[in-house]
């Protein structure tokens, strides 16, 4: 972009601007992704309301620690991400570098947890579909439990793995000297997707693993 | 297809209006479409006259406005908005009306599956894609899909209902005239969704009556739920000498009977339906909670069978049937 | 403003290589990809439009089988609404014009911008495999259980195109948001801002919020499908109808995203033609926001008859006709506007003035269908499939059709031939009424939509709509002849052909690659036509 925008404007002034510019983008995604999840959170409301027993026994079958644990680790992963951000805006290169890292290690444990928990459910047959097999008292109802179940703590995922990638570019920028307190920016608005998928996990935690506890 | 002939009416195809709900449609289409012509006819009227006019080099003097827009703005605004809640109230009233059966309805029993219409009389007899109902009668539909959604549609009645699978919805009608109306399926359902084509045959109530009696079917009807009730294992727990405590089902239809988690409920169809299908929802009082869901078992249509011999039991009838 | 020769070889000339094209960040030539890509998109589903209407010629449907035809109707639906209506004028005149509209020098983030269309090329690949691989039959809105558990054509290839299709979408409504809150000219307050802008604004905000719970819609269905089972699946204890909700929330909000910029050329188009400002200007731009807020709370109008309860209809049906208030607002304000205006027929107005006719009749039949008892006779029929080609048709392709003609000099630097123009402008428009008119007295009839074979009294209006449909392909056949001609021959137009105001036209045709030599200021309101005394 050459051609002046507003010829008046100084360079720190020019970068402000695109700094607001670039945050509103990063706003007005967020709220195309809380629409997103939303048409899930709408559907398990219904279902919860409907058929108030699968969500007890289903979370029955949720294994306590794993999920807590994950609660865990993306909202650690989520305070060190806030401390890069505010690291880069004083130029505290290592301590950067440690957080960003660190937020990465944390996200990749939380997607590893996550694969350790699928792994058990499919072995114990809790995946909607013809090889589904509920525990005792549970009828083929269950279903929508698990389907709910996949459905928003995979998309969750796939949110996850999104934001590991952002994170890694955030690290590669680092590594290359380009985040400075003049550039600041990719750093925040990261961060904003980061706790967004964070808050969805929020949600998720209680709504499926809590019912009935 | 064994459609009836073309439908006749105010002008050249103009459907036919059979019911009582045609009417009151008919009413309000051809309000909207006074209504409408007006409005198309001011608009484009006007629209003409300005190009023509106010053509680029012509004469015509262009002095700016004396009434403000504002007042102009509110005065269209006001009127388009009460023109339009008229027909809402006039459509939400007749409406209303049109979804609320009145009591004592004649009920028939609907079943769509790709691609057909079965059809369930009072009495048991069963047709299919043709619906015979008598005249000036209350005719309700109770319709269900054993598959995808269907729709149920009757242009001459003006009438139309999706039929949804897992649940049963109703449709009423008071036919105005005799004779063979189209039926159509208006809910896309699959590659013969065009050929899903029936025909509603309204009779005077002397002949639908003896049309009703005429076929017989009604001790075959029975006789097919007996042996349902048997293939499904139902004779296993429910008949007397059975090792496993059951309730017994002789004579119980139309009772009041006590519920395990206490207060009553009167044995009807719909009471039944639930037992079969969701056990746990209203089990009887003194009886252990063992009995097996069917949902997903046994099909909509073997259900009303079973159903319509549940009713007959212990009322003689079901006795002659047995093999 | 731009007296000085052009500091910049125009945008076409910047770089002549199928890379500089293909990688380019402009939004003027990434509106162009995106032009040619939806037409290319629109000559599939016409010609499967084509088909169908020839095989309704006979109520017994010979010339294909009810298999194909079903096919036919869905490709149709699904290509027609999501690659070729939607992105249309934001795509194609939205991201070429807005920046320039605005005074900025492009969107506020070109390379999302780059990114959407080849987001959506990849949907339409998806979509196209699906086609190539033997077609679905849903019909465009996929209902449950048909969709995810009885129909054995390619579904999750289609839906995943669609799905795809729908991020490209999401990244231009927000690159629109962006760009009219951050990068308008100084000066250029949101009231002086021409309500071209506004509607894209409005149609921005839809994009953004309602195609999400599209995709989402989607993604559930076809994990249904996957599994076997799911949360729509009544055998499990789901409930069909949610889906039916979820995927309606999206799709009616997605009819505004259509019309409202088509109803924003059409306000560009009658104040430059009858050089006049526009009658009510506030009014118009509130009535364009009011239409993008109500129309997220109407969806249930799609669901009069199919099981929900008969309150929540009346509700709905409250709101429809609140909804169609500011529509009716619009169609006065342009009335009036014409009104001791200065009036030539050029074709851009020709376009507005059929937008204004046609639009009327598609909106008064949109009432039709708001009003229950009606509804529940013409649902599922004919009625429907002419009220909405009124709108989309009648309403928004002539409106992208009087867009294209009247920016058409400021794209490709060069005037077509004017009666061409308003030659296959008239075409279009009686050719859209023959074809389309009859249908409502078909619907009326009890004809249902979606029939191959069809009761044989319905034969005469349908011979009647396949003419009218020859009549209609010949007249879009012709622009693209007359149009493309002149892109490599047609007389230089200079920046300002039209004499219009706005920011756009006060630079070069074609604008050079930067769109300004320096960034104008705005010193006063939009459609800022003298009157003219004759």
């Amino acid at each position: 972009m050459s051609a002046a925008s507003s010829p008046t404007l100084s360079p720190a002034e020019a970068r402000a601007d695109r700094s607001v510019t670039n945050h509103l983008g990063m706003w007005v995604f967020l709220a195309t992704e809380v629409l997103f999840f939303g048409g899930m959170f709408l559907a398990y409301s219904l279902y919860r309301h409907a058929y108030p027993e699968i969500f007890r026994q289903g979370a029955r079958t949720m294994e306590f620690w794993p999920g807590t644990i994950n609660t865990a680790v993306l909202l650690t992963s989520s305070l060190f991400m806030a401390i890069a951000d505010r690291a880069v805006g004083s130029e505290r290169r290592r301590l950067v570098g440690f957080c960003l890292g660190l937020t990465w290690l944390l996200g990749a444990a939380f997607l590893g947890i996550k694969a350790f928990e699928y792994a058990a459910k499919v072995r114990a047959g809790l995946v909607p579909g013809r090889s589904f097999r509920g525990p005792p008292g549970t009828g083929p109802r269950l279903q929508i439990f698990f389907f709910l179940y996949f459905a928003m703590t995979g998309l969750h995922a796939i949110h996850m793995i999104a934001g590991l990638a952002a994170v890694g570019w955030l690290i590669v920028l680092h590594r290359r000297g380009e985040l400075t307190p003049l550039r600041a920016e990719p750093v925040a608005i990261v961060g904003l997707y980061w706790h967004f998928v964070d808050c969805i996990w929020v949600f998720l935690y209680p709504l499926f693993y809590l019912p009935g506890r | 297809m064994n459609l009836p002939g073309p439908p006749l009416g105010l002008f050249p195809g103009w459907p036919e209006s059979a019911s009582t709900a045609a009417v009151r449609v008919d009413h309000l289409t051809l309000a909207l479409l006074g209504v409408s012509g007006l409005l198309v006819a001011v608009l484009g009227l006007l629209n003409l006259y300005f190009v023509i006019r106010y053509r680029r080099g012509s004469r015509a003097p262009r002095p700016p406005l004396k009434i403000s827009s504002g007042k102009i703005e509110a005065t269209w605004i006001a009127a388009t908005t009460v023109i339009f809640l008229g027909f809402f109230f006039s459509g939400a009233r007749a409406y209303l009306d049109m979804e609320r059966p009145p009591p004592g309805t004649l009920d028939l029993h609907v079943i769509g599956r790709q691609w057909m219409w079965d059809i369930r009389q009072p009495n048991g007899r069963r047709e299919f894609d043709e619906l015979h109902v008598p005249v000036h009668t209350p005719v309700r539909l109770l319709l269900t899909s054993e598959d995808v959604i269907h729709s149920f549609y009757v242009p001459a009645f003006r009438l139309k209902q999706d039929v949804v699978p897992g649940k049963v919805v109703s449709l009423w009608f008071n036919a105005t005239k005799t004779g063979r109306f189209a039926l159509y399926c208006s809910e896309f359902c699959g590659t013969m969704h065009d050929q899903m084509t029936g025909v509603v045959v309204v009779q005077s109530p002397d002949d639908y009556g003896r049309w009703l009696e005429s076929s017989g079917a009604l001790p075959a009807e029975l006789g097919e739920g007996r042996r349902l009730f048997v293939q499904y294992g139902c004779a296993g727990c429910h008949t007397a000498g059975s090792s496993v405590h059951a309730p017994p089902l002789d004579g119980l239809y139309g009772r009041q009977i006590p519920l395990a988690r206490g207060g009553f409920a009167r044995v009807d169809e719909a009471y039944l339906r639930d037992c079969i299908l969701l056990p746990q929802k209203q089990p009887p009082a003194g009886y252990p909670l063992i009995m097996p869901s069917f949902t997903g078992v046994i099909p909509e249509g073997q259900l009303l069978t079973l159903i319509a011999y549940l009713k007959e039991l212990g009322r003689g009838a079901a006795e002659e049937a047995k093999p | 403003m731009s007296a000085a020769p052009p500091a910049q070889p125009s945008y076409l000339s910047a770089g002549l290589t199928v890379r500089s094209w293909l990688g380019t960040l402009d939004h003027k030539r990434i509106g162009l990809l995106y032009l040619f890509t939806i037409t290319f998109f629109f000559a599939i589903a016409a010609a499967a439009a084509a088909a169908m209407r020839v095989s309704l010629l006979s109520p017994s449907g010979d010339l294909m089988t009810s298999e194909f035809y079903n096919r036919l109707f869905t490709l149709h639906g699904v290509l027609m609404v999501w690659f070729f209506l939607i992105p249309s004028i934001p795509a194609v005149l939205g991201n070429f014009i807005l920046p320039l509209m605005i005074g900025a020098p492009d969107v506020a983030f070109p390379r999302l911008n780059l990114a959407s269309w080849y987001i959506f090329v990849a949907g339409g690949l998806l979509v196209l495999y699906a086609i190539a691989a033997g077609g679905v039959d849903t019909g465009w809105t996929f209902y449950t259980p048909y969709s995810s558990t009885y129909s054995n054509g390619h579904v999750m290839a289609m839906a995943a195109g669609v799905f795809v299709a729908g991020f490209s979408s999401i990244a231009t409504g927000l690159n629109f948001i962006v760009t009219i809150h951050r990068l308008r000219a100084p000066g250029l307050t949101w009231f002086r801002l021409p309500l071209f802008v506004w509607s894209l604004y409005a149609t921005s905000i839809i994009l953004v919020l309602a195609t999400p719970v599209l995709a989402i819609t989607l993604f559930l269905m076809g994990l249904e499908r996957g599994f076997g089972v799911g949360i729509f699946d009544p055998k499990i204890g789901g409930d069909p109808l949610l889906f039916q909700h979820l995927f309606w929330f999206y799709s009616h909000p997605a009819v505004y995203i259509m019309i409202l910029p088509g109803m924003g050329v059409v306000s560009e188009l009658i104040t430059c033609f009858a050089r006049k400002r526009l009658f009510g200007y506030p009014v118009m731009a509130a009535a364009t926001l009011m239409i993008a807020i109500l129309g997220f709370l109407v969806w249930g109008h799609h669901m009069f008859v199919s099981s929900q309860s008969m309150y929540a209809g009346v509700v709905f049906s409250l709101l429809s006709f609140l909804v169609s208030v500011p529509s009716a607002v619009k169609v006065f304000s342009w009335t009036a506007t014409l009104h001791r205006g200065s009036i030539r027929l050029d074709t851009p107005l020709i376009y507005a003035l059929g937008f204004l006719g046609l639009f009327t009749v598609g909106g008064l039949t949109g009432i039709f269908l708001a009003t229950l008892p009606v509804d529940v006779h013409v649902h599922g029929t004919y009625f429907v499939v002419a009220h909405f080609h009124y709108v989309m048709v009648g309403g928004m392709v002539m409106a992208f059709m009087g867009g294209i003609h009247y920016w058409w000099p400021k794209i490709s630097g060069r005037r077509y031939h004017e009666w061409s123009g308003r030659i296959a402008a008239v075409l279009i428009f009686i050719g859209f009424n023959l074809t389309f008119f009859p249908q409502f007295l078909l619907g009326y009839m009890g004809m249902p939509r979606r029939y191959h074979i069809y009761s044989p009294e319905f034969q005469t209006l349908n011979v009647f709509s396949t003419a009218g449909a020859s009549i209609l392909g010949l007249g879009y056949a012709l622009p693209l002849i007359y149009l493309t001609w002149s892109f490599f021959r047609g007389p230089a137009a200079g920046p300002n052909p039209w004499r219009a105001t706005g920011l756009e036209w006060k630079t070069d045709s074609p604008p050079p690659k930067d769109n300004f030599a320096e960034t104008p200021v705005v010193t006063e309101g939009p459609y800022a036509y003298e009157e003219e005394q004759s």
